[in-house]
């Protein structure tokens, strides 16, 4: 039995659907993430998870148990908001001994639980600090221990990294992929960030507009999206419009109209006639002035370079097909010397091989 | 750097020019007050004179004698006749109450407008504040229309009182009468400093509590509570000084019993005319104040990093 179990959840708010239809179930230990833009309802649906607000239909199970109408503060579930929260008039120490108190925990037993997780988020020797008195990165992790400490059955966490600079935020998500798997509590992460989402996460659960789109383990989340939105809200794709024209021998022949003929994977449900969108990663495709046809690349276009730009580990280069269409691809700058290989309007040949794009319908 | 310190004076200058003037050099003046003697017609004895014959003035002390013009016999008056010392408990018992009344009064309304639709908020504060825009002793003198015994709330509480067989009890001129109208007349000065200070909490605390268990009640006395102490603080420091103070209110609605330290002391200066007494009425007062403050600040302060 899992863990935690969404069935058709939906939460309006006057005539706006915040939340629409939503199943998913998270097992015992796992590190799951909803990810989406933006407004797309991944903090309601988790404030509902805390119990802050009712589902308006559907329920949701907690150990098997409908939890419907039980207050937040009779919920195993604790939270990490993204404000921190953290109470301003409490030390450290108190803060995180604040859940114990309310569980009504011995005195003796919150000393040495609050001293165990001051050590597992190495924060020992600010115990007795007060909030103010710490970096950001010291009271998220503050906010963490303090939602830790009375081993909740899910532990919640909006956007816990959002406030955080980037190099700490990396600093920190290595630290919380370590910290879960120690106490190995499930946890149920928000973010809009899908870079993390991809880096931490067990499942990921991609919303848009109050609905899931893609649930599923990062590396297909990346690779096989199911629809354009998914492709596009992760990481960098190539978005070209194409219409299947031909299904055989375990390949579907695509139009690329005013460019040529792709080859993709098949897809379930895809007939001849169909229109829809050819994803395709800029690190998938090989560019060079000119490409010998036939090692396995089979797919092949001509373009120039319509802009170069260079990121440090590699350079992008935004190719223009016939038709205008421009492709992103890039290039690794590791082995050789040069950061450049081509600069504006030269004439270059882009190719893939069959199955690194991927065809979505929608 | 020398147009900033010339900034600095020009800017503090006309307030401390003006505190010097009102409050230093009177509050000076009061203290040598306390150690003079009285007049033989009130006031001062008098340290100089004009003599009338040859129209000069004369001192006429002996400045070095310092027993001929300073004493410590006002001191020891208040120090021997118990009666001062129970006046001061007294009006510390009735500012006292006031302030914790005012305080169980204002605390849920206060709470009430700050979490009151944003837009609401403005109105009630100034509904709050109301009362100021008439004149203090005509709020006053209501109270005594309303509490006098031809008034109908008089009347109709002595009238259930008589149902129960309690014979009719006077309101006005009574420990009652003035500690109602103290709180009535003090009740905004605690509400708006605590409305200040709770309208500024942080809500996510409260529901960051509750969801690590914390129930209503827990919620208040943990978070909310703690928060707010310093405006429980400010509104009992605006309450309890100007209560312990207050003349105005016993002298109207207190009768002979409901005197306060602060009758005696305008006694002393305007219908004794004792102004050395009145003096060290005035500095006892003003020490036990600060004694007080101090007190309250060493509590607030040794409670503050105990132990989890
Ligand atoms: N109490 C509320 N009343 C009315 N509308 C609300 C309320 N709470 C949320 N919404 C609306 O529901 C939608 C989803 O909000 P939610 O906070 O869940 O988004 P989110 O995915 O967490 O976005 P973000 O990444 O910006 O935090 C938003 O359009 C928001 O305006
Ligand atoms: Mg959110």
């Amino acid at each position: 039995m899992a863990l935690l179990e969404i069935r058709d959840v939906v939460k309006t708010f006057g005539d706006f659907t915040a939340v629409n239809h939503v199943s998913l179930s998270v097992e015992a230990g796992e590190f799951f993430t909803l990810l989406g833009p933006s407004g797309c309802g991944k903090t309601t649906l988790l404030r509902m998870l805390a119990g802050f607000e009712q589902p308006d239909s559907g329920q949701i199970l907690l150990d098997g148990q409908n939890v419907a109408g039980v207050p937040p503060e009779k919920r195993p579930v604790h939270t990490v908001f993204q404000s921190y929260a953290l109470f301003p008039h409490m030390t450290v120490a108190q803060n995180i001994a604040f859940p114990l108190k309310m569980a009504k925990v011995s005195q003796a037993d919150i000393k040495a639980r609050v001293d165990e997780v001051l050590d597992d988020v190495r924060l020992t020797q600010f115990a007795t600090r007060f909030p103010h008195e710490l970096s950001g990165g010291q009271r998220q992790r503050v906010a963490i221990a303090r939602a830790l400490v009375n081993r909740p059955r899910l532990l919640l966490l909006d956007e816990p990294l959002s406030a955080l600079d980037a190099k700490l935020r990396e600093d920190m998500q290595i630290e919380l992929i370590n910290l879960q798997k120690e106490v190995g509590i499930t946890f149920v992460y928000v973010t809009h960030d899908q870079g993390e989402a991809l880096a931490l996460s067990h499942r990921i659960a991609v919303m848009n507009k109050g609905e899931v789109a893609q649930l599923d383990v990062p590396e297909t989340i990346y690779s096989y999206p199911n629809s354009r939105f998914v492709a596009d809200f992760i990481g960098q794709c190539n978005l070209l419009d194409a219409t299947v024209v031909g299904i055989d021998d375990g390949k579907m022949k695509l139009e690329i109209e005013g460019v040529g003929i792709a080859e993709a994977l098949p897809v379930p449900g895809a007939k001849v006639g169909d229109k829809g969108t050819l994803t395709l990663r800029p690190e998938k495709i090989r560019l060079g002035a000119t490409l010998p046809a036939g090692d396995g690349h089979e797919v092949h276009f001509k373009g120039k370079v319509h802009d170069c730009l260079f990121l440090g580990d590699v350079t992008i280069y935004i190719v223009e097909l016939d038709n205008g269409t421009l492709v992103e691809t890039m290039l690794p700058n590791a082995a050789s010397g040069r950061a450049r290989f081509f600069d504006d309007n030269d004439q270059v040949e882009l190719a893939w091989r069959f199955d690194a794009g991927h065809f979505v319908l929608a | 750097m020398r147009n900033n310190r010339l900034a600095k004076w020009l800017i503090s200058g006309p307030p401390l020019l003006y505190l010097l003037l009102f409050f230093a050099i009177p509050s000076a003046i009061m203290a040598f007050a306390a150690f003079r003697f009285p007049g033989d017609y009130g006031g001062l004895l008098p340290l100089m004179n004009v003599n009338p014959d040859t129209g000069k003035t004369e001192l006429l002390i002996n400045a070095g004698n310092y027993a001929d013009f300073l004493t410590l016999e006002n001191f020891t008056r208040f120090f021997q006749e118990p009666v001062f010392f129970e006046l001061f408990l007294k009006s510390f018992w009735y500012a006292g109450l006031t302030t914790v009344i005012c305080l169980a009064l204002a605390y849920p309304l206060a709470w009430l407008i700050a979490r009151s639709p944003k837009k609401h908020r403005d109105l009630l504060v100034l509904m709050v504040i109301l009362p100021f825009w008439s004149n203090f002793l005509i709020r006053v003198y209501s109270w005594m229309i309303i509490l006098g015994p031809q008034g109908y709330f008089a009347k109709s509480i002595n009238a259930v009182l008589g149902v129960i067989g309690i014979g009719p009890v006077q309101l006005l001129f009574s420990h009652f009468a003035v500690i109602l109208v103290l709180v009535y007349v003090h009740l905004p000065f605690m509400v708006l400093p605590l409305y200040a200070n709770l309208e500024k909490h942080d809500m996510n605390l409260l529901d960051a509590a509750q969801d690590l268990g914390a129930n209503a009640w827990q919620r208040f006395w943990r978070i909310t509570w703690p928060l707010s102490l310093p405006g429980v603080w400010a509104g009992a420091a605006l309450v309890f000084i100007p209560a312990l103070g207050m003349f105005a209110v016993p002298d109207l609605v207190g009768g002979t019993d409901g005197i306060m330290i602060g009758n005696l002391i305008k006694q002393q200066f305007l219908d004794s005319r004792d102004w050395p007494f009145g003096s060290v009425l005035s500095i006892m007062l003003t020490l036990a104040v600060l004694m007080l403050a101090g007190l309250a600040t060493l509590i607030g302060r040794g409670g503050k990093r105990n132990a989890l």
